[in-house]
């Protein structure tokens, strides 16, 4: 039986309420889930610059960061210490204005769409009935940020790069969109905790066929692109744009800038993983009782982190594989491959569903 | 329950930037000098500004997505009752990718998707 985390925030609430008046209830329920959201938020950030750094090396034959700490764990928190004492340089000419507004753009975009994000059942704090509409939404809120950014920095690196960004992170939404579209068809639901229930009896890469794999697909490349990864990461193509977009940015709005990247990295693996890897759910075999009650010993919150970072580490696998496209290149895969191909696995996609095809 | 939610993860992700901010703003040392004022730019003294023309394209790629992005949100709506409509779902996507891809083809026949 797999464990709900409402009893227990079901059972917080009814604590709450035994001793103080409704609406201060209310008010310390937001300050708890404040606090939670920015701990795992901030310490998510932290294991995935982490690894980021360790897959790198290793990749590369390298051994990474091994001084502070074991294994170098601590490297991280030393290096947010460092960012952290970092002076903020404002350039000369920049738009003052928008050059500090674009780091709280980018975060908030990464954070609305972390709160999105359905951890285990009842672990879930923005569970709209239109989910995946949502995280579309708000997902699409970060391009404004580097755009912001990169056009108020007044430096022509900075501005080539957001406009490179602009481009990319638009084209490749569309790609993204029309795969969503594709397995809300497919799950008959937007709500992300329907979309997790309804694979219960198996996950939708299996469950759905033909299409699904398809949409599966295009979407890993379609949320790579979306979150500025390699072999996609023109927008801060070191050896040619210093750092693209955030050039400009020094110290801690620089961090800023950064933490979001790693954090879009997982929320677009953390959301494969939702719509097409089960989310939380374990993985089970058909009729093999045995092989399924001990999948269900498993948390799952330790299932959805798993899948999550197996995917968070696919993508590193493709930087280090890939050499990087070429703007006209990225255009092309887009509009001349993926869309196409996005459209008719739509088609597909009802098809299977009308014929009754699917598992 | 879940709009209180959205409004807590909003302020949060604000107070994060602006804390983390003025806390760099205190701690962090500050010396002046007109150089690291300057744009970064391979170490050359800039020449000119960068707010200036630049390629038409990206322009005309945010045209087409606009285009495109319009016509998934009309889409979803579709996708979650497509299961108890039936075949009627299927004819009426079917028209509707028709045109839309009609609109893929035009564009990419005038070569609008080519990149110059």
């Amino acid at each position: 039986m797999i464990y709900d985390f409402s009893k227990l925030t079901s059972s917080l609430d009814q604590l709450l309420l035994s001793v103080l008046p409704p609406f201060w209830v209310l008010l310390v329920e937001a300050l708890l889930v404040l606090i939670a959201g920015l701990a795992a938020f901030a310490v998510l950030g932290m294991i995935l610059v982490y690894m980021e750094r360790k897959v790198c090396a290793f990749f590369q034959v390298r051994l990474g960061p091994n001084r502070v700490g074991k294994w170098g764990t601590l490297q991280l928190i030393a290096d947010m210490l460092k960012l952290l004492t970092k002076e903020l340089v404002t350039p000369r000419g920049v738009d003052v204005l928008l050059y500090n507004v674009a780091p709280f753009i980018i975060i908030m975009a990464a954070f609305l769409s972390f709160g999105a994000l359905p951890f285990a059942r009842g672990l879930h704090a923005i569970d709209f009935n239109i989910g995946v509409f949502y995280l579309m939404a708000v997902s699409s809120l970060a391009v404004l940020g580097i755009l912001l950014g990169g056009w108020a920095s007044n430096n022509k690196y900075t501005v080539i790069g957001a406009m490179r960004s602009g481009a990319q992170v638009v084209s490749y939404e569309l790609s993204v969109g029309l795969t969503y579209i594709t397995m809300v068809a497919f799950a008959g639901t937007m709500q992300l905790s329907g979309i997790v229930e309804a694979q219960a009896d198996g996950w939708f890469l299996f469950k759905g066929h033909l299409p699904a794999l398809i949409a599966f697909v295009v979407f890993l490349i379609a949320s790579t692109a979306e979150a500025n990864r390699g072999p996609f990461d023109l927008a801060e193509a070191e050896s040619e744009l210093i750092a693209g977009y955030h050039t400009e940015y020094s110290g801690l709005r620089f961090a800023f800038f950064y933490l979001a990247e790693y954090l879009n990295m997982f929320i677009g693996a953390a959301i494969a993983a939702t719509l097409f890897l089960g989310g939380w759910m374990p993985l089970h075999i058909g009729s093999w009782e045995a092989f399924n009650a001990v999948m269900d010993f498993i948390p799952p919150i330790v299932w959805f982190f798993g899948k999550t970072f197996l995917l968070v580490w696919v993508t590193m696998w493709f930087k280090w594989t890939f050499p990087r496209l070429r703007i006209d290149q990225l255009l092309t895969l887009e509009w001349k491959y993926l869309m196409p191909v996005s459209f008719f696995n739509l088609l597909l996609m009802t098809v299977i569903i009308l014929l009754g095809w699917h598992f | 329950m879940s709009s209180v939610w959205l409004l807590v993860f909003f302020i949060t992700a604000i107070l994060m930037v602006g804390a983390g901010i003025i806390m760099a703003w205190l701690l962090a040392p500050t010396s002046r000098n007109p150089q690291k004022l300057d744009p970064y730019e391979c170490g050359i003294a800039a020449t000119g500004w960068a707010w200036q023309q630049f390629n038409v394209g990206y322009y005309l790629f945010a045209l087409l997505f606009l285009i495109f992005e319009v016509e998934c949100v009309f889409m979803f709506p579709w996708a979650v009752v497509m299961r108890s409509l039936g075949v009627i779902a299927f004819v009426e996507i079917l028209i509707f990718l028709f045109i839309l891809v009609l609109g893929l083809a035009y564009a990419w026949k005038t070569k609008a998707l080519e990149w110059e």
